[in-house]
């Protein structure tokens, strides 16, 4: 399986302390922006209720989720806190202002 | 070997004994209680703070479930021993439990006197002993019909106090010329009655009971004199009665209560009896102190201490009626050998009187003001000789010796072994030495590990200024839940510091405040800005980010990640036009589902999110604005029809609430405000369970406040009465701007009413007309900024990236 690292915009699309989609054939993704300008993105699907992690609020490295508040590590994609269950998390590259994410098998498969 | 202790009753006598047997021989015993109610062991002084609505259940449990776990006792709730044999050494529950015993401890408390008159089995006629009783009373208050209390003794007033704290009209009935006589003067009485009687609770004196009148339901009470008081609800509280049954049948000697020597033994050594059944010296008891005081003693016992015995103490009554202060200690009978020294000050009405005998403090009757209860109390105790102090005796601590006028002075004052605490029957010495020697720095643990206020809690203020005279600065008064795990500070702290301080952002407030995470969490961040929406409208720019995702998206987000959209129905009317608009949008967009809510609105559900700027647009062009139903703010104000259409309608009930909602949309609250206005009383809005509601009458408009029909069910408190439809909606901003300014964050406005008081928000927005006033125009500058339709921005292309995917990544792309 190879990845592929595919353009999604620039920094700017995202405001600080929040996230966008990215529409993929491997399902929603969720592209974050932090306080201190890090990137992360994960799957757009809380573990707990399936959730759109992308609406919850942004803080230090993780998001709550916005249907019961299940905070989620940007990082690992785990629940921290009592609670359990994680998140796929996908690569990302900046390179200057531009944004990568790695999408993998399910691109291999449909082309 | 360990011995089996068996205990008959879970009331607060057993339960402190048990802790001082756990204390001091643990492990000596197994220990089985019989509870014939079904629950752990609550303080049953604070069941007026219950009837009141200023506590709830959970907040005065002493032991809960896993205390019991914890220290391997076994509690049978809801069994109720029905024989005990002697000879066997057993007891038998009703639900057919036997247990043997090796000591048994009855505490079977008292039963409340039932005066046999016509009619007193009736529904509708209760008593006022344990929870049952209350959750009863609170039932039948939200009729919030008629009650008539007998009995104007301690209970009696409570009960009377907390029916009309919710919602009902009381009348008290009481045999003896003045109120509380066993524990108050004439003078004092009349004092209390006339407070009584300016909160609204009618009391009638020298009134004899006749009948109970109804048809197996209560419909009022009839007094020997004639006079017919109409009421669904009667309360017997005409005093308690040791109940002793059950030992009388196990052939135990019984006098008024279960006689018991000084050590507690029954006339049978194994058997041992306390709290209100027990007979102790001739006496029987119904205050805690002597209580606690009788587990001390049994509990010492239990443990082999034979040299233990209980000593016969005054203990002062307090009446807990918040707002009204009542202290009673000792002997307060004239007397030919007695002299007393009396202060009056009728503007404040305070009443002051002390018994002296021998130059020494026999009795205390304090009205109004009772802060130096405890100083006398002491002096009483100590027999003191006061012709020293004689001619300033009567002002207190504070003014002997010409000391300054210090609120902390009269606690600093008192010796060491000063009560503090009556009920515990604690002292300033045992609470200051505790604070040192354990570190304690909030008033929890001073009641963890003193047991100092956990009781009745009328000595707290005491106990504050103890840890404050003990701690200095260290002492934070209000050791409050602190906002989330970011900072140490609470609601209140962090509201009263944006203001001090001029915090404007919310980068400022923690840097300021010493906030322990970098950007604060979900639980904070919203807090915040609105916080400092509401203290800088025209300076703080909105913080987006930290904004729920409803507010961001001005609709409410879904399960499955759709939303739904609620366009604003002004007052619940709507058009042809309207309907017609919706019906097109429903049409276009393919809108799953519509449904007609409770705020009397139609509520579009399941529309996408990248399709709500396009929907809103659409509803835009028929005049539609955002419903903002999704709002920490203004909802929904429902009207009924009132004089347009109703033959019963007063006043125009439809234009008022039209009016109300076009004057206060937009504006963000701290948490969400329902509103109604119902043209009569037959109140067709249901105006009485709203935030804010308003009824209105043929002379004007009653304007009501604190309702709640959600997680709590609560009918409204009555702010006032206006004349007219300007004065309605100056009383109805203002209380809204006192909420908004005051109320924590996600904090209904029921409960900022409990937390802040009924009275102090009456005093302020409808004694206070220039303080109402202010508020009334703080909302208006308010407004300016705030009635922006965030729909229409939208539509016209604000936060677009918020309705946009960033990218879509296709198959073909992807594969490139």
């Amino acid at each position: 399986m190879t990845m592929k690292w595919i353009e999604i915009g620039t920094l700017g699309d995202i405001p600080v302390r929040g996230a966008r989609c990215v529409n993929t054939p491997e399902g929603k993704i969720a592209v974050f922006r932090t306080a201190e300008g890090q990137v992360f993105a994960i799957e757009d699907h809380c573990p707990h209720k399936g959730g759109p992690l992308s609406q919850g609020i942004v803080h230090g490295t993780a998001v709550t989720c916005p249907l019961h508040n299940w905070v989620i590590s940007l990082e690992t994609g785990k629940a921290l806190g009592a609670d359990e269950g994680s998140v796929r998390t996908v690569p990302v590259r900046v390179e200057g202002e531009s944004l990568f994410i790695a999408l993998g098998t399910t691109v291999e498969k449909a082309a | 070997m360990t011995e089996k202790l068996v205990i008959i009753g879970n009331g607060m006598a057993p339960g402190r004994m048990l802790e001082h047997l756990l204390e001091i021989a643990p492990g000596r015993y197994q220990v089985t209680i019989f509870n014939a109610e079904p629950r752990v062991n609550y303080d049953r002084i604070m069941l007026s703070p219950v009837l009141s609505g200023e506590k709830d259940y959970e907040q005065i449990i002493i032991h809960g479930d896993g205390w019991y776990v914890r220290n391997g006792i076994t509690l049978y709730k809801g069994h109720k021993i029905e024989a005990i044999d002697r000879v066997a050494r057993t007891v038998t529950s009703s639900e057919g439990v036997t247990e043997s015993y090796d000591k048994l401890v009855i505490a079977t408390g008292s039963n409340p006197i039932i005066i046999p008159v016509p009619g007193h089995d009736f529904a509708g006629v209760l008593t006022y002993r344990d929870l049952d009783d209350v959750n009863a009373m609170l039932l039948a208050a939200q009729s919030r019909a008629k009650a008539v209390v007998i009995g104007g003794g301690l209970l009696g007033l409570e009960a009377a106090a907390g029916l009309q704290a919710q919602g009902m009209d009381v009348t008290v009935v009481h045999l003896m010329p003045t109120l509380m006589e066993r524990q108050l003067d004439p003078a004092a009485g009349y004092l209390l009655q006339k407070a009584l009687e300016e909160r609204g609770i009618k009391v009638l004196t020298k009134a004899n009971t006749k009948a109970i009148l109804g048809n197996g339901k209560v419909e009022g009470v009839e007094l020997a004199d004639g006079t017919i008081i109409p009421a669904t609800l009667v309360i017997m509280a005409a005093g308690i009665r040791p109940n002793a049954a059950l030992a009388k049948e196990a052939g135990l000697t019984i006098g008024r209560g279960i006689v018991v020597d000084h050590a507690m033994r029954t006339s049978d050594p194994d058997i041992l009896a306390l709290g209100e059944c027990a007979e102790v010296g001739g006496h029987v008891y119904g205050l805690v102190a002597p209580l606690y005081e009788m587990a001390r003693t049994a509990a010492a016992h239990l443990a082999g201490d034979e040299a233990a015995r209980f000593v016969h103490i005054d203990t002062p009554t307090k009446l807990k009626v918040t707002g009204i202060d009542v202290y009673s200690l000792g002997d307060f009978a004239d007397g030919d050998d007695r002299e007393e020294i009396v202060l009056r000050d009728a503007a404040a009405g305070v009443y002051k009187r002390l018994i002296l005998k021998d130059n020494r403090i026999i009795g205390t009757v304090l009205f109004g003001e009772v802060a130096d209860g405890a100083w006398f109390n002491d002096l009483k105790k100590k027999s003191a000789n006061i012709s020293e102090m004689r001619d300033t005796l009567i002002f207190g601590p504070a003014f002997q010796g010409g000391g300054a006028l210090d609120p902390g002075a009269a606690v600093a004052a008192l010796p060491d072994d000063a009560e503090i605490c009556g009920c515990n029957g604690i002292c300033k010495g045992k609470i200051t030495g505790t604070i040192k020697a354990k570190g304690l720095t909030t008033l929890d643990e001073v009641r963890a590990h003193t047991k100092a206020s956990a009781s009745c809690g009328t000595c707290t203020g005491l106990v504050e200024q103890l840890m404050e005279l003990t701690l200095g600065d260290a002492f934070n008064r209000t050791a409050v839940q602190p906002m989330c795990a970011c900072t140490t500070l609470g609601h209140d702290d962090v509201r009263r510091l944006i203001v001090a301080k001029s915090l404007k952002t919310v980068p400022a407030v923690m840097q300021e405040l010493e906030w322990k995470t970098s950007c604060g969490c979900a639980k904070c961040r919203p807090a915040l800005n609105y916080y400092l929406v509401c203290d800088w409208p025209d300076e703080y720019a909105d913080d987006y980010q930290s904004r729920f995702i409803n507010e961001r998206a001005h609709a409410n987000i879904q399960k499955d990640g759709t939303f739904s959209v609620v366009p604003r129905m002004w007052g619940g009317v709507t058009s042809a036009n309207e309907l017609r608009a919706i019906a097109d949008v429903v049409d276009k967009f393919a809108i799953p589902t519509v449904k007609v809510t409770g705020g009397q609105r139609i509520d579009m559900l399941g529309v996408r999110k990248e399709d709500l700027p396009a929907v809103w647009a659409d509803l835009g062009k028929a005049g539609f604005v955002s419903g903002h139903a999704y709002a920490k703010g203004l909802r929904t104000v429902k009207t009924c029809v009132g004089t347009d259409w109703c033959r019963f309608g007063t006043q125009d009930s439809t234009g008022l609430g039209i009016r109300i909602e076009k004057f206060m949309w937009g504006s963000w609250t701290p948490a969400k405000v329902k509103m109604a206005v119902s043209g009569c009383p037959r109140n067709c809005a249901e105006a009485t369970c709203k935030d804010v509601g308003v009824i209105c009458v043929d002379s004007g408009y009653e304007v009501h406040f604190a309702g709640a029909a959600g997680l709590d069910i609560k009918g409204t408190e009555i702010l006032g009465q206006v004349k007219t439809e300007d004065e309605a909606l100056e009383h109805i901003v203002a209380v809204v701007q006192m909420y908004r300014e005051q109320g924590r964050y996600l904090e209904r406005i029921y409960k900022w009413a409990r937390r802040v008081g009924l009275d102090e928000i009456r005093r302020q927005i409808v004694q206070d007309g220039e303080k109402r006033r202010a508020y009334f125009d703080r909302f208006v500058f308010s407004q300016k900024f705030a009635q922006v339709d965030p729909w229409s921005e939208r539509a016209s292309g604000k936060d677009k990236h918020e309705f946009r995917p960033m990218a879509t990544v296709g198959f073909a792309e992807a594969a490139e």
